[in-house]
C-alpha cells in the first residue's frame, strides 16, 4: 500500500509541475500561433522569441492586487478559482502517458476523469454568481447550461469506445490499439471522435463555443470581476482542461503511446500537442456561435448522433461476441 | 442642507432610475456600456433582459458630447474645419466635405475641377478605410479575432496614402473652403494605383474566409430585419437603408461634385437583415475602387485651391445653406445660417449614426443578447458622431 501511495504522491507532484509548465508553454504557443495567423510576430521581446513572456505574465498576475467587488460573497468568490483548478490535478492521475507510465492504475480511470471534470462547471457557476455582477451571472448561467448539455454527447461518445475496448481503464483501451493509424480506434469510431472533439470544445469553453466568457457580449463573462491570480487560476484551469480532453482523446481514439520508432511518451505528447494546436487554430479562425445555436447543435445533432453511434457500436460488439 | 452619503448620490442617474421603475417583475436590467467592448466607444445601452432575451433596449447618449455645434458659433467658418475631422473619426473627410460644401454653397464659391477630383479620390479612400474598420470591428463583435488584423493591414496602406496629402492619419482637416489644402503628388498617385489591385486581390480572400463562413452566416442571416418602412420612419441612411433594398445614395439621388460623370453602381440588398447590410458594405469596396480608378484617369491638371480662398478672418455672407454628402455611414448633412457676422450664426450637423442608432431600440426588441450585439455592430456606429 505505501508503494501505491508514494506512486500517487510522485504522480501528483509531477502533475502539479507539468500543469504549471504546460500552462506557460500553452500561453506562449497560443499567442505565437495567434500572432502568425494574424500576420504579426506575436510576443518576441521577453527572452528569445518571447519564450519568457508567459513567465512575465504569470509574475504580473501573481503581483496584482486581489480585488473583490462590493457585496460579493467572499467565501464563494475565492473558492471558485481554487475549485476550478484543484480537480484538474486529479484528472491527470489516470492518464497513461506511456506503457505503465501513469500515476493511478485503476479500472475506472475514465469514470474518474469524467466525474471530476464535471466539477469544473460548479466553479464557473460559483465564480459568476458570487461576484455580484450581472455579466458574471449571465456567464455562469451560460456555462451551466452549456456544460450540462455537452457532457452528455461527450459521455456517449466515450462510452462507445469503452464498449469496443471492454474497459473503462484508459491504459487497457490504449493497449487494445496498435502501432499504426489504421489500428487506432479512430478508424472504427470516426463519428465518436468527431462528436468527442466538438463536445470537448464545448466542455472547455474554447472558441467557437466560448459563450460563458464571450467578451463582446458579456465583457468577460463569469470571470469579469477576477483579477490577479483569481483570474490566473481560471486561465490555468482552462489550459489544463484542454490538455486533459486532448489526452483522453489521444488515449481513446489515437492509439495513446503507440507509434513507430519513437518511444511511447514522445508519441503521446506529440499527439496531444497536435490536438491542442487544432483547438488553438479553431479559436483564432472562427467567429463565435450564438447561444441558442450552440444548444441546437448539441441537442439536435450531437446527442442523436451519439446515441445512434452507441447503439450501432453495441450491436456490432454483441455480434462480434456471439461469433 | 442635509448631508447625503456619496453612495446614495451616485446610486443611479436619471436614466437608470426612470428605466428601473418601468421594469417588469423578474427581469434583469443590464447596463451595456458606457464602457463595453461591443459598443465601440462610450455608448450606453440600458437593456432589460429576461434571461438571454432582450425585452427592450434604450440607448443613452451624451457621454461623448463635445459641443461641436456650439463651437461653430465661436469660431469662424475656416477655423471650424478641424472640428469636422473629429465628428466622425472613421470617415473624417466626408464631414470635411459636408461642411466646406455648405460654406461654398452659401458664399457661391467655385471649386477648381482638379480639387473636385482630389476630393472624390480622398473621400472614397477614406470610405474604404472606414468600411475596413467596420468590417474588422464587426467580426470582433461576432467573436472572430483575426479579421480585424487583416483589415488593419489594408487600412494601414490607406492611411499611409492619405497621410501624404493630408498630413494626418485619422482626424483629417484637409479640405478648404474653395478646394483642398494640398495637391496629390506623384508618389501619392502611384501608391493609390498600386493599392487598387492589391485591395481587389484581397476581396475574394475575405469572401472565402469570412463572408461565406457558415458560423458567420448563421450569426447574421435573418438577424435584425429592418423593413424599408422603418428605415424611412427613422431617417436611416447609408448602408442601413441600402441593406433594406432602397437605393438611396446622395451621390446619385442628390448629386454633387463630379459624381454624375462617374460610372458606378449603388449596391443594395433585399435581405433587410444584418447580412444585407454586411453585403452592401462589402460590395461598396469594389464601387469605391472603381470611382477612384476613374477619377485618377479623368483628373485634369490645374489648381486645387481657388484664388482668394477664405482666410480665417473671412466672413460668410448672410444667408442659409444646406449641403449633404454620402458618408460611409449615410447622409452627412450640414445646415448653415449666417447673419453676415464674424462667425456662423448656426451650424447644424446631421449625423447618420444618430438616426441609424434610433433604429436599434426597435429592432433589438425580443432578440437575444448576442443578436443585439450583432445588430448594434451592423448599424456601424461611431459614437462621437452620434453625440457630436
Amino acid at each position: 500500500m505505501p508503494a501505491e501511495l508514494i506512486r500517487i504522491l510522485i504522480g501528483l507532484v509531477a502533475v502539479a509541475v507539468s500543469v504549471g509548465l504546460i500552462g506557460l508553454v500553452m500561453v506562449w504557443v497560443e499567442r505565437k500561433v495567434a500572432g502568425h495567423i494574424q500576420r504579426r510576430p506575436g510576443p518576441f521581446e521577453v527572452g528569445p522569441n518571447g519564450l519568457l513572456q508567459p513567465l512575465a505574465d504569470a509574475l504580473k498576475l501573481v503581483g496584482k492586487q486581489l480585488f473583490m467587488p462590493d457585496k460579493a460573497d467572499p467565501i464563494l468568490f475565492w473558492l471558485a478559482p481554487v475549485l476550478s483548478f484543484l480537480p484538474v490535478l486529479l484528472l491527470f492521475l489516470p492518464l497513461p502517458v506511456g506503457d505503465g507510465l501513469l500515476a493511478l492504475d485503476i479500472n475506472l480511470g475514465l469514470l474518474l476523469i469524467l466525474a471530476f471534470s464535471g466539477l469544473a462547471v460548479l466553479s464557473l457557476l460559483l465564480g459568476g454568481w458570487a461576484s455580484n455582477n450581472k455579466y458574471g451571472l449571465l456567464g455562469a448561467a451560460r456555462a451551466v447550461s452549456q456544460s450540462v448539455a455537452y457532457e452528455i454527447p461527450l459521455l456517449l461518445s466515450v462510452l462507445a469506445v469503452s464498449f469496443v475496448a471492454g474497459s473503462l481503464n484508459l491504459a487497457e483501451v490504449v493497449k487494445g490499439q496498435g502501432t499504426w493509424p489504421w489500428n487506432w480506434n479512430i478508424m472504427t469510431q470516426p463519428l465518436a471522435f468527431l462528436i468527442y472533439m466538438v463536445s470537448a470544445l464545448g466542455e472547455t469553453n474554447r472558441a467557437p463555443f466560448d459563450l460563458p466568457e464571450a467578451e463582446s457580449e458579456l465583457t468577460a463573462g463569469f470571470h469579469t470581476e477576477y483579477s490577479g491570480m483569481g483570474f490566473g487560476l481560471f486561465f490555468l484551469a482552462e489550459y489544463a482542461n484542454m490538455v486533459v480532453v486532448c489526452s483522453v482523446a489521444t488515449a481513446l481514439f489515437l492509439g495513446g503511446w503507440h507509434g513507430p520508432v519513437l518511444p511511447g511518451p514522445v508519441w503521446f505528447v506529440l499527439k496531444v500537442s497536435l490536438l491542442m494546436l487544432l483547438m488553438v487554430f479553431l479559436r483564432w479562425t472562427y467567429p463565435r456561435v450564438r447561444f441558442d445555436q450552440l444548444l441546437n447543435i448539441n441537442w439536435k445533432w450531437l446527442l442523436p448522433l451519439a446515441v445512434l453511434n452507441l447503439l450501432a457500436t453495441s450491436f456490432f460488439v454483441k455480434l462480434a461476441q456471439t461469433w | 442642507m442635509t448631508h447625503t452619503p456619496l453612495l446614495e448620490q451616485v446610486a443611479g442617474d436619471f436614466y437608470t432610475n426612470n428605466f428601473a421603475k418601468n421594469a417588469q417583475e423578474g427581469s434583469l436590467i443590464l447596463n451595456l456600456g458606457p464602457q463595453h467592448p461591443s459598443t465601440h466607444g462610450v455608448l450606453r445601452v440600458i437593456v432589460e433582459m429576461d434571461g438571454e432575451y432582450v425585452l427592450r433596449a434604450e440607448p443613452v447618449l451624451g457621454y461623448l458630447h463635445r459641443m461641436h455645434e456650439k463651437m461653430a458659433e465661436v469660431k469662424t467658418a475656416a477655423q471650424f474645419i478641424p472640428n469636422m475631422g473629429r465628428v466622425d473619426y472613421g470617415h473624417a473627410l466626408g464631414w470635411n466635405w459636408a461642411f466646406v460644401g455648405a460654406v461654398e454653397k452659401l458664399a457661391g464659391i467655385e471649386v477648381p475641377e482638379r480639387a473636385e477630383y482630389v476630393r472624390v479620390i480622398t473621400c472614397e479612400l477614406n470610405r474604404l478605410a472606414s468600411h475596413l474598420l467596420w468590417w474588422g470591428a464587426y467580426l470582433l463583435d461576432l467573436g472572430a479575432f483575426t479579421p480585424i488584423m487583416y483589415a488593419f493591414d489594408d487600412r494601414e496602406k490607406l492611411l499611409d496614402i492619405l497621410q501624404i496629402p493630408t498630413g494626418s492619419r485619422l482626424t483629417y482637416s484637409y479640405y478648404r473652403i474653395g478646394g483642398v489644402a494640398e495637391d496629390l503628388n506623384e508618389d501619392c498617385i502611384a501608391r493609390i494605383r498600386e493599392f487598387i489591385p492589391w485591395m481587389r486581390s484581397r476581396l475574394p480572400m475575405y469572401k472565402d474566409l469570412v463572408s461565406d463562413n457558415i458560423i458567420l452566416r448563421k450569426r447574421i442571416e435573418g438577424v435584425g430585419v429592418i423593413e424599408p418602412e422603418a428605415c424611412r420612419r427613422f431617417g436611416a441612411t447609408g448602408p442601413v437603408i441600402r441593406g433594406s433594398g432602397i437605393a438611396y445614395d446622395i451621390r446619385r439621388s442628390d448629386p454633387y461634385s463630379v459624381y454624375p460623370k462617374l460610372d458606378f453602381e449603388i449596391p443594395t440588398s433585399e435581405l433587410m437583415d444584418a447580412r444585407g447590410r454586411y453585403d452592401v458594405r462589402i460590395a461598396e469596396f469594389e464601387q469605391s475602387l472603381r470611382i477612384i480608378e476613374q477619377c485618377l484617369d479623368m483628373m485634369p491638371e490645374g489648381e486645387v485651391l481657388v484664388k482668394g480662398a477664405p482666410k480665417p478672418s473671412w466672413k460668410a455672407p448672410k444667408g442659409e445653406a444646406y449641403f449633404a454628402v454620402e458618408g460611409a455611414r449615410g447622409k452627412i448633412g450640414v445646415y448653415l445660417a449666417s447673419d453676415g457676422g464674424k462667425t456662423l450664426y448656426r451650424t447644424k450637423l446631421r449625423a447618420p449614426g444618430f438616426c441609424n442608432l434610433s433604429l436599434f431600440a426597435e429592432v433589438s426588441r425580443g432578440t437575444i443578447l448576442a443578436d443585439a450585439v450583432a445588430i448594434l455592430g451592423s448599424l456601424d456606429l461611431i459614437i462621437p458622431e452620434i453625440d457630436r
